[in-house]
């Protein structure tokens, strides 16, 4: 038997054009699977805003409503607690909310609209549990004498103060985000609109 | 044996591999005589895995991956489990044996790993087999994870919550990333069926592949003993390893002891401490899942514990990255390094047996360090106690990182020649 060792090169070229454009098509299926993954159009749609009567809240007290499938919390505070801001302000890592983890409305001293209430979504920026509350100032909260007062993460530990402002040396790399939001009336606001998007 | 079966064997075999396949793997397959209790986890994790599959096959023919309240207000997921264990016949017993595998399978691996640690199984030419079981080990901890989220309790909820958060501290595409595992803004119900897609279908598969490349690349070189010597070197006139004895009928029959002494622990745990403490199924997973509400407590069930405890561990930002980023890297890292210890071990002999006082002094540290690491991951956080992990993960990383020198160094004794038997 005698074999033609001489390569056929244009044959070898035409194998070498199909597979890659067979190639091309076998990545190019991929991309319905990967679109898949991603949110649907559904929950894009998802995340209406919500509007909260505050009116019932008592000064120093907290109330969570869901946003988006996220807690956010609405906290009246005290001058107490707005006075604790001031003690913190050297403590925390972004005592001037450089960050843009607030609309520029939020952007004070206060991280607030109206300085009494806090509106803050209740979702730790390290890796998202939400904070516990730790109201109570000294060593009554558990977090030792010289707590003012805040929140806590239970699952690493971070710490906030009642303006959601992330203490300094925390695992939670920035202050707690503020949804955009604005008041419809005195004691309503809408979380999720701010009529600025 | 009979002609008729003969002939019935000779027509298989002339279209079908059998007879010389059983006798690659099990009749003629030689291992070395001198194995001893810890040989017996590999064929326990394989017993395992059969008991997961079996019991998950079951499980889902009345388990419903849906986030969607039922008309009393509870997820329907969350209900389906309470459904099988309060009304399906059996289900309870099904569950249980599913959910006690589950810890059951990182028991049986975890001392399969250590003892690959102990007898230099990871060294030439074993590199292969350790590679291939660093990442059925890496598989093992999605697959875990995954099916972790399905019961749709509070943990399940909040611990899927923080590791799909993991993804997102990478720079530039974590959040994309993040939003691509979970399908939604947060953990939701396109998360929980995409996990109980990839823990039935997806990863189970890579698992088995991964476990048959395991023991292809085991029996293509040999299986390495007590005393990291390696039989094939003496060899009779008919190239059979003088202290090889065939796996079957040996091993099997060993082994099968092996199984029934684990069925003995397996069984009175799930008949009589099915929730392990709190640790194998924990308290607050009988909580169904509240996404505006994390328990005052969390922590991840027992088995990721040590490398949770690394990953809270670091807490300093550097170059311009968050610690979020860094203790990341970090808790991957402390998996990944185990696949490089072929060459990181540089010690003239493989077994502990003939190793020297500071290599088995360096396991001695390292293994206090991976229990003391793996307890505090199951406690809240305080100054001190990250402190101790911060330490403790130090001394786990300096065990593999300064293994090149302390193992050169150490004062070995002389591998005998043959293995030691009595």
């Amino acid at each position: 038997m005698s074999v033609d060792h001489k390569m056929d090169s244009s044959r070898r070229q035409l194998l070498v054009a199909t597979s890659a454009a067979g190639g091309v098509a076998a990545v190019a299926t991929a991309v319905p699977f990967v679109a898949s993954l991603t949110p649907s159009e559904r929950a894009k749609a998802a995340g209406a805003p919500v509007e909260v009567d505050v009116g019932k809240l008592a000064p120093g007290e907290m109330m969570t409503v869901e946003w988006r499938g996220k807690p956010v919390w609405i906290l009246r505070r005290t001058p107490e607690m707005l006075a604790s801001l001031d003690k913190t302000a050297g403590l925390v890592s972004d005592p001037e909310s450089e960050k843009p983890q607030q609309p520029e409305y939020a952007k004070n001293k206060f991280r607030s609209i109206k300085p009494e209430y806090l509106v803050t979504v209740g979702i730790c920026t390290h890796l998202g549990c939400s904070p516990s509350e730790k109201f109570k100032a000294g060593a009554e909260s558990g977090m030792g004498p010289d707590w003012v007062g805040g929140f806590l993460c239970p699952c690493h530990g971070s710490q906030f103060d009642l303006a959601g402002r992330v203490y300094k040396s925390m695992p939670a790399p920035d202050n707690l985000e503020v949804p955009p939001h604005k008041y419809l009336a005195d004691t309503t606001i809408i979380v999720g609109e701010d009529g600025k998007a | 044996m009979t002609t008729k079966s003969q002939a019935l064997l000779n027509w298989i075999d002339e279209r079908f591999p059998l007879t010389s396949n059983w006798k690659a793997h099990l009749s003629e397959y030689y291992a070395p005589k001198n194995f001893n209790f810890w040989y017996f986890f590999g064929s326990l994790a394989l017993l395992v895995l059969v008991i997961q599959i079996v019991t998950g096959i079951f499980l889902v023919m009345h388990y419903k991956p849906d986030a969607s309240l039922n008309a009393a207000g509870v997820p329907v997921a969350f209900a389906s489990v309470e459904y099988i264990m309060r009304d399906v016949p059996g289900g309870w017993l099904i569950r249980y044996m599913h959910s006690t595998g589950a810890s059951a399978f990182f028991i049986v691996v975890y001392l399969h790993m250590f003892r690959g640690l102990l007898y230099g199984s990871y060294r030439k030419p074993r590199e292969l087999i350790w590679i291939f079981g660093t990442l059925i080990f890496l598989v093992l901890m999605a697959e875990a994870f995954m099916g972790y989220l399905l019961p749709w309790g509070q943990m399940s909820f909040w611990g899927a919550q923080v590791i799909v958060n993991l993804f997102s501290a990478i720079p530039l595409v974590g959040p994309d990333l993040s939003l691509v595992i979970r399908g939604d803004y947060v953990v939701s119900d396109a998360t929980l069926n995409r996990f109980f897609s990839f823990h039935v279908i997806a990863v189970p598969l890579v698992l088995i592949g991964l476990v048959v490349a395991h023991i292809l690349a085991l029996h293509e070189v040999g299986s390495n003993n007590p005393d990291g010597v390696e039989i094939k070197k003496k060899k009779d006139e008919n190239g059979i390893p003088l202290d090889g004895i065939p796996f079957h009928p040996y091993y099997s029959v060993k082994d099968i002891v092996g199984v029934v002494g684990f069925l003995f622990f397996f069984s009175a745990v799930v008949f009589f401490a099915p929730e392990g403490g709190g640790y194998f199924l924990e308290f607050n997973n009988f909580i169904p899942a509240d996404p505006l509400k994390t328990p005052p407590h969390i922590a991840p069930v027992w088995y990721f514990t040590p490398f949770y405890s690394i990953l809270r561990a670091v807490t300093y930002p550097l170059f311009g990255l968050d610690a979020k980023f860094w203790g990341v890297v970090a808790m991957g890292a402390s998996v990944v390094i185990i696949a490089f210890l072929p060459w990181l071990d540089r010690s003239p002999v493989k077994s502990i047996r003939y190793k020297g006082p500071i290599f088995k002094g360096a396991v001695a540290i390292f293994l206090v360090c991976f229990f003391i690491l793996g307890y505090l991951g199951v406690l809240p956080p305080t100054a001190g106690r990250t402190l101790v992990s911060q330490i403790c993960s130090v001394l786990y990383f300096a065990f593999f990182l300064l293994m090149p020198w302390y193992s050169k160094l150490d004062k070995c004794k002389p591998e005998p020649e043959r293995v030691t038997f009595k």
